[in-house]
């Protein structure tokens, strides 16, 4: 019982956990990108289609972040080739994205598929209460080796550190040799190759079925729990889980009958949110955490 | 660059699609959709209601739809867009389009619109609606005698009138043939969030329940109920196909008959408002018996219970069974109908209680 709502709220973060830890690298390389939703969407429907054509979900996965991954090279076609406005870019990304994954897959409307088979792992699956930790699938468990592979990557590594420094000031980054543009275009394809896998999580596992706009929102909330989690990668997992452990604990507590309002219990992601940026905001020496020139377009100058 | 993305983007946004060659003679008959016809629900039955009405009248009529428009002030500019492009009657399929409805039919008296399942109208302006309720009656039935651990697990979307009758009247089927089972009810508060719906669905099947019914509109909630090897029932259209094991059958909205019915009426200059009653049902509000709600193969289930149901649903068509007669008591145990009496269609718009087998309250 309670581990089998273990395993819902691990299942329903998983997009969370991979659409967020891809943004926080873009970020971190001082790019914002409002695109998520749109990516998610792309790699939603590219999965979708690629499992359905060729029956294998697998391939579906790979498909799934190439999709995302093609999305977010548009969007750093124009931000970095032409400097435009990341807001501007990123919300007609979303856009984009919205209206192509519903033209791409109107044919597959009505289709269903097998879905991704969970994995459940000797021994470890039979454990009680954390056996569900061991019964997810292979995407499932390659997102939580990648969110460990990108932290290191990301606070660890000599790379990592380059790119944390274009994204706090690309100037001085630029003067010491670093190629600003290059960062960023790795980060942002990385970034959409994680948002085209959470969005291939959606019709490969949780819903095997494409439907348009199927993300309902959750591009957004990817982006609301990178704040969340001052641009930390193990707290953006976090975030994720406490974000789908909400969700999931107001629908059973609808269902055990609690008698607390449903609307109360799904006002507490975005509650704890604000507790966090207010606190963190209220030690004043330490810093939220932002990227410095998070948003900014960089120009060679010299 | 920007005012180029600019641009694009309001291009992108209005994701109008119209299927229209401008023609003389023929009568206009204008759609407007809440979302677009691959949600395989609401929309996606409304779109079929349209198709059957452009091949009732072949080349007398020419059909355009708008797509993704949200409910509120942008719907009034979409309707008067469809007006300026001369179609003569328009059918708003939501019931947020109410209000913007109206103030464009005051505005243009020479057009007829049609607005689904609301309740303010105009002289130009009538309502039509489908009797839903009815399928739910039938889908209880089938739950009470299939259920073994006589709980059951309903998605509901938002409070309001229309999904408290399909409630109640999906309790009064499942009690009239099983006293010991009853439904649990979580809201989700949206129509359409497929992975929210899978995720209700799996709490619900966690507490025990075995038989699954839904008024959201995705096939999430059914897909999940095949991986679990439970039973459920399909919303708006036949879902069959995202669950061949587990879809005991499903109550599918079948808007054609209204729609070729009313453009009928305006061909021969006989369309009006009506005069049915002046509440929220609107002047239409049909059911099974007038096949504006069809309800596919009974599936999944013992020959003895496909006979039960399909005795309800006869039932129901021909008018012999009454859902709401009493005596009928509240889920408090407060009497709300007397034995002999039966709930009259404003009584059926004014339900603010749970019936007897449904558990909880219904949230402010």
């Amino acid at each position: 019982m309670f581990d089998e709502l273990l395993l819902t709220v691990l299942l329903t973060s998983i997009p969370l956990i991979l659409a967020a830890t891809g943004e926080l690298v873009v970020e971190r390389s001082g790019v914002l990108n409002l695109g998520v939703e749109g990516m998610m969407l792309m790699g939603a429907v590219a999965a979708f289609g690629a499992a359905s054509l060729s029956g294998s979900p697998y391939i579906g996965i790979i498909s799934g972040g190439m999709a995302g991954m093609f999305v977010a090279a548009i969007f750093a076609l124009f931000v970095l080739g032409l400097a435009t406005n990341q807001v501007a870019t990123g919300l007609a990304l979303t856009i984009f994205g919205t209206g192509l994954s519903g033209l791409i897959g109107a044919p597959l409307v009505g289709q269903a598929i097998e879905g991704l088979p969970a994995l459940h792992l000797p021994i470890l699956s039979g454990l009680p209460i954390i056996g569900a930790f061991f019964q997810l699938d292979i995407l499932a468990y390659g997102a939580i080796v990648i969110v460990g592979l990108t932290s290191v990557f990301l606070m660890r590594s000599r790379a990592g550190l380059v790119l944390r420094s274009v994204g706090i000031n690309h100037d001085s980054a630029h003067a010491l040799g670093y190629n600003v543009l290059r960062v960023r275009l790795y980060a942002i394809l990385f970034g959409g190759f994680m948002a085209g896998l959470a969005g291939a999580y959606l019709p490969l596992v949780l819903t095997p079925h494409w439907a348009e706009g199927m993300t309902a929102g959750r591009g957004w909330i990817a982006l609301a729990l990178v704040v969340f989690a001052s641009w930390q990668p193990w707290r953006v997992t976090i975030g994720a889980v406490l974000f789908g452990g909400v969700t999931i604990m107001q629908l059973a507590g609808q269902a055990k009958g609690w008698p607390i309002p449903a609307q109360f219990l799904s006002m507490l992601p975005y509650l704890a949110t604000i507790i966090v940026l207010v606190t963190i905001a209220s030690r004043g020496h330490i810093a939220l955490g932002a990227p410095a020139h998070l948003g900014k377009s960089f120009f060679i100058t010299r | 660059m920007k005012k180029m993305l600019t641009a694009l983007g309001a291009l992108l946004t209005t994701a109008v699609m119209s299927i229209s060659a401008a023609q003389a003679d023929k009568l206009k008959v204008g759609f407007v959709y809440l979302t677009n016809p691959g949600d395989h629900g609401w929309t996606y039955a409304h779109e079929v209601g349209r198709q059957q009405l452009r091949d009732h009248f072949g080349d007398k009529v020419e059909t355009t739809y708008v797509e993704n428009v949200p409910e509120g002030p942008d719907a009034a500019r979409v309707i008067r867009e469809l007006v300026a492009q001369g179609n003569k009657v328009i059918f708003t399929t939501s019931f947020g389009y109410m209000e913007p409805t109206l103030k464009v039919a005051k505005e243009y008296p020479d057009v007829m619109f049609d607005h689904i399942t609301g309740y303010k109208r105009a002289p130009n302006m009538a309502t039509g609606n489908i009797r839903f309720y009815e399928g739910r009656y039938v889908q209880g039935v089938v739950a009470g005698l299939t259920t073994k651990s006589n709980t059951i697990g309903y998605l509901a979307a938002f409070p309001i009138p229309e999904v408290i009758q399909g409630i109640n009247a999906f309790a009064r089927g499942l009690r009239s043939v099983n006293k010991d089972a009853s439904i649990k009810v979580v809201w989700v508060n949206s129509w359409y969030d497929p992975v929210k719906e899978a995720d209700a669905a799996k709490v619900l099947i966690a507490e025990g329940a075995d038989v699954l019914a839904q008024h959201t509109d995705s096939p999430a909630m059914l897909q999940t109920a095949e991986k679990a090897g439970v039973k459920g029932f399909g919303q708006s259209s036949d879902m069959h196909k995202f669950a061949p094991k587990a879809q005991l059958f499903s109550s599918v909205n079948n808007w054609g008959p209204y729609y070729i019915e009313q453009v009928q009426k305006v061909i021969d200059g006989t369309w009006s408002t009506g005069d049915g009653p002046d509440h929220w049902a609107g002047n239409t509000w049909k059911g099974i018996g007038d096949n504006y709600l069809v309800l596919t193969e009974f599936k999944n289930m013992p020959a003895g219970v496909a006979v039960k149901a399909e005795a309800a649903r006869s039932g129901i068509a021909s008018g012999s069974l009454n859902i709401f007669e009493g005596p009928m008591r509240d889920n408090k145990g407060n009497m709300v109908l007397e034995a002999g009496k039966v709930l009259d269609d404003g009584g059926l718009w004014g339900m603010n209680y749970y019936v007897e087998g449904v558990e909880g309250n219904i949230p402010n």
